[in-house]
């Protein structure tokens, strides 16, 4: 097993350089990297002060360990717009997002899969058709449009809820969260039901064609030959065998609901690093950009990680080296 | 009633059976003949800046315009004919989707065959950037391609196949592996036929169908994905608006109540891409062998 | 017969309404197993041995039903039960075992579990009773170590002993009776041995019935005191299995037998049964056996009913080694 957790983190930190160096010679491959540091309406004379003082004039390599010396030490500059060290500037706006993308994927997770496996248990019954219409649209329809409806829909006709924004935040443990307020719950709805049901569409989804699966092999028949109950068979069988796949997909799709809160963020007007980065792309606010193509590979490469021990610690084969 | 003698003749007997997936199919195939008819069958030209008042800007739909005729939907807030506007729109999205759908089809089929074919390392190496680039979400790549590549139709279409190519790699690879190892593959390359033949003429014929399956899927995806970044203010410049510019265009006037500005682009949008979900779902399963009992 | 009645099965019949006509995978099927009797069910793939093993249990998945006849089991009816009453009674009264082991057991979850499980689905036992009762059985049917056992999980067992495991979960409750569904098939024939000693002792020891599925004759006729041999959904002839073996009388056992390499003659070319089976959907009117059969005559356009001859019978018109007037 730990001989499996340190293969894991090799093949992690690996693929970290691989993206710092990828990162780097795109800076190159863009431009001259001083705009990255400095704002472009820059003198003459602060640009040729700052090419020194950075050592870009000296050889390529030298730049990369200079690149990566700072990274380690969390230094990413300072953004053009707000002119704070761009760490903390990510750091102050990461609490939002992450609420939001932590809610949405653990509602659309746990509904998801309900729902799927009742679909995949009963695929004939009219509810179970009705969940599998209703998640082609989940899955179809851009999420962008869905937050526009949502919008539409309960702020705006029926004026029940908020447009955007977030709302009233409470602090725990230093950090604030929104959801533990009333004001900061009903902000929270629209934008986590506008994430989410993207996921939810396909953890229905996976889930009925897992169970379906399932359901048709010798291992439900002999627990059926057996004398053991319906209810008891789709609790231990079913949920442990389709949990590899799900476990799978909820992996890749954290990385792509992380990326989709960017629209949600715009949309909803929520005050989360999405937003911020689709602002930054929009003024080429260069540091800030570079620090979230850096972190965000950070991100997915310790999500795959996380997935892969997960699976270890699930799948007794993968565990003892077997071939699963 | 006797059985269709071809397989195609097969399949589309098959198909018929689903209603739903029928008339998806004749949805899909009426969106695609008003892209391609927009230039004339809409009332007016929304390119033509000659053509268009302010007075007209933000009517509501029934709206007797300037130009003498009735906006059945409204006018958007340069004074454009709403319906033309979607009819262009239309043709901009599916022509979008479609290029970048057939070059990462090309190019993701190309790369996953070649890497069954010349195995060794090469195709550990190919397959492995293939996976890490199947882990990052497509949303994130285009985005940063296009920040980074700037705008233009050329710079959208390279973002939308850089990020979908992987899944045509992954689709090609896994079936030319499975391929590659049956017998008739082995009997094939025992003959002096060149190894370029085999690939061509036997193994690709049967990567097709899951092919098939992952183009559709991925022509909606590149639909749903320039409409985003359309909406997000990355995709095209505004003189060609795309369904997504078109619905970014009127999201500030949702509050005011104009709501059709943004509304009926995006109902649309939203019919062309369940419509080729629907029909993509059904091709999936009528070539998927474990639901066929 | 060995000992009273645990079951008797009375025109059994199976089908399967799909979309493309009527499958009739078990047409008219009637035996009875006594209490510690080994039956073998024997017939090609498609003649419909294994539905009747799932219709025992009441396992056939949809569209399948059974459309006529009685499972009597202990003398209870079990056609027509509710799946609320067939559960208690499945593994309790009936158990099941199937072919391959790997795919019986869940690969995620230890042997403990599993059997705990199965002991869970009749009984309210506190853990550590689960245990002892699982160690006991694992021990009967030939593991050794088997409280260390518990822990393990399926793929560290060789497949033997993976089969082995399936017969002490099907053993739990000690039932009267147990379908065993091609059990040695997926098996190395050096453990098909084994296994098959073990499951005739372990039937011994325990007093019960045994209906042994296979489409390899050789290997039933060593465990089984009667053979059932099947064709189209029919039963085609049974009694005892020496009588059968060394004198059939249906066309079919006989060529079935001729077939086995083990009673060809060294060096002979071994004999097939030209043809194919019929498909169960369009069956001929008359036998079933019929356009394969080298005795087939005008009179086999008509179905032949099973005749009776004191522990034998057989379903044919022109049996082999019968005088048309004598008898047996």
């Amino acid at each position: 097993m730990l001989g499996f957790v340190i293969q894991r983190l090799l093949q992690a930190a690996l693929v970290m350089a691989a993206m710092s160096v990828i990162v780097f010679c795109g800076v190159y491959a863009i431009g001259n990297p001083v705009d990255i540091v400095i704002p472009p309406d820059a003198t003459q004379e602060i640009r040729a002060e700052t090419i020194a003082r950075l050592g870009l004039d000296r050889p390529l390599w030298e730049q990369y360990a200079i690149f990566v010396g700072n990274l380690l030490e969390g230094d990413f500059g300072r953004s053009f717009v707000y002119n704070i060290p761009v760490l903390d500037l990510i750091g102050g706006r990461l609490p939002a997002t992450l609420e939001l993308v932590l809610i949405s994927v653990i509602t659309a997770t746990v509904l998801g899969v309900t729902l799927g496996i009742y679909a995949g248990y009963r695929p004939e019954s009219p509810v179970a058709r009705a969940i599998m219409a209703l998640s082609v649209l989940g899955f179809s329809v851009p999420s962008f449009w869905v937050g526009l409806i949502l919008i539409l829909t309960f702020a705006v006709s029926l004026g029940w809820l908020p447009a955007g924004g977030r709302g009233e935040t409470l602090s725990v443990l230093g950090i604030e969260w929104s959801f533990l307020t009333r004001d900061g719950l009903g902000h929270i709805v629209l934008p986590a039901v506008n994430l989410a049901l993207f996921k939810l569409a396909m953890m229905i989804r996976l889930a009925r064609a897992g169970t379906r699966e399932i359901m048709l092999t010798d291992t439900i028949k002999f627990a059926r030959a057996a004398g053991i109950s319906e209810g008891v068979i789709l609790r231990r069988h079913v949920l442990k065998l389709i949990s590899i796949p799900i476990i799978t997909v909820f992996g890749l799709e954290l990385g792509s609901t992380l990326a989709f809160a960017v629209v949600t963020e715009t949309i909803f007007s929520w005050p989360g690093v999405g937003k911020l980065i689709i602002d930054s792309i929009g003024v080429l606010d260069r540091p800030v950009m570079v620090a979230y193509l850096i972190l965000t590979a950070f991100l997915f490469v310790t999500i795959n990680f996380t997935v892969d021990l997960v699976f270890a610690l699930i799948d007794p084969r993968i565990r003892s080296g077997a071939r699963a | 009633m006797s059985a269709p003698a071809t397989p195609f003749g097969r399949f589309w007997a098959e198909f018929r059976e689903n209603r739903v997936a029928l008339v998806a199919l004749g949805v899909v195939v009426a969106m695609i003949g008003l892209a391609l008819f927009a230039p004339l069958i809409s009332p007016q030209d929304p390119y033509d800046l000659a053509t268009l008042s302010l007075l007209d800007a933000r009517r509501p739909p029934g709206f007797v315009g300037s130009g003498g005729y009735t906006h059945l939907l409204g006018t958007d807030p340069q004074g454009r004919d709403l319906l033309s506007a979607i009819f262009h729109g239309l043709r901009i999205s599916i022509q979008i989707g479609l290029a970048a759908g057939a070059v990462a089809l090309s190019v993701g089929t190309t790369l996953g065959i070649l890497a069954a074919y010349l195995g060794g390392r090469l195709e550990a190496v190919i397959m492995r950037i293939v996976d890490l680039q199947l882990s990052f979400p497509a949303i994130l790549l285009a985005l940063v391609l296009v920040a980074l590549l700037g705008q233009g139709k050329a710079q959208l279409i390279g973002a939308l196949v850089a990020a979908q190519y992987a899944y045509f790699a992954r689709t090609a690879y896994g079936a030319a592996t499975a391929e590659r190892r049956k017998d008739y593959i082995e009997a094939a390359l025992a003959t002096p036929l060149s190894g370029r033949r085999v690939v061509l003429r036997h193994l690709l014929p049967n990567c097709m169908p899951p092919l098939i399956v992952v183009a559709t899927v991925q022509i909606a995806n590149s639909i749903s994905l320039e409409a985003t970044l359309s909406f997000l203010g990355l995709g095209l410049p505004v003189t060609e608006p795309s369904l997504g510019m078109l619905i970014a265009n009127g999201f500030r006037y949702m509050m005011s109540g104009r709501y059709w500005i943004s509304v009926y682009p995006g109902i649309a949008l939203i019919i062309l891409i369940v419509a080729i979900n629907i029909v993509g779902d059904q091709i999936r399963d009528q070539f998927n062998p474990r639901l066929r009992k | 017969m060995t000992g009273p009645e645990v079951l008797r099965v009375e025109g059994l019949r199976t089908h399967f309404e799909t979309r493309a006509g009527v499958v009739k995978a078990v047409d008219g099927v009637s035996f009875s197993l006594a209490r510690g009797e080994i039956v073998g069910l024997v017939g090609e793939s498609g003649s419909g041995k294994t539905v009747t093993g799932f219709s025992l249990l009441g396992l056939v998945d949809r569209p399948g039903r059974i459309v006529e006849g009685s499972i009597r089991l202990n003398g209870r009816e079990l056609v027509g039960l509710p799946q609320r009453e067939l559960r208690r009674l499945r593994g309790r009264e009936i158990a099941m075992i199937f072919q391959d082991p790997i795919a019986t057991l869940n690969p995620m979850l230890t042997i403990g579990q599993q059997m705990r499980m199965a002991i869970e689905a009749h009984e309210r036992v506190s853990a550590r009773a689960a245990a002892a009762r699982s160690v006991d059985l694992l021990t009967r049917v030939g593991i050794p170590s088997a409280p260390a056992r518990l822990n393990a999980y399926p793929h560290e067992f060789s497949g033997g002993m993976r089969q082995r495991v399936a017969i002490a979960i099907a053993l739990l409750h000690g039932p009267g009776v147990i379908v065993a569904d091609e059990p040695t098939t997926a098996l190395d024939v050096s453990i098909q041995a084994q296994i098959l000693t073990a499951m005739r002792d372990l039937a011994r020891e325990m007093g019960t019935a045994m209906i042994w599925i296979s489409h390899d004759l050789a290997v039933v006729s060593s465990l089984a005191s009667r053979l059932l041999v099947m064709y189209a959904g029919r039963v085609v002839e049974d009694g005892p299995t020496a009588a059968v073996l060394r004198d059939p009388r249906h066309p079919y056992t006989r060529a079935l037998i001729g077939s086995l390499p083990a009673t060809a003659r060294p060096g002979a070319p071994l004999v097939q049964i030209p043809g194919a089976p019929p498909s169960l959907m369009a069956l001929p009117p008359g036998c079933a056996f019929a356009p394969r059969c080298p005795r087939a005559a005008a009179v086999c356009g008509t179905q032949p009913a099973l005749e009776r001859h004191g522990a034998r019978g057989w379903r044919c018109f022109r049996p082999v080694g019968v005088d048309a007037e004598a008898g047996v």
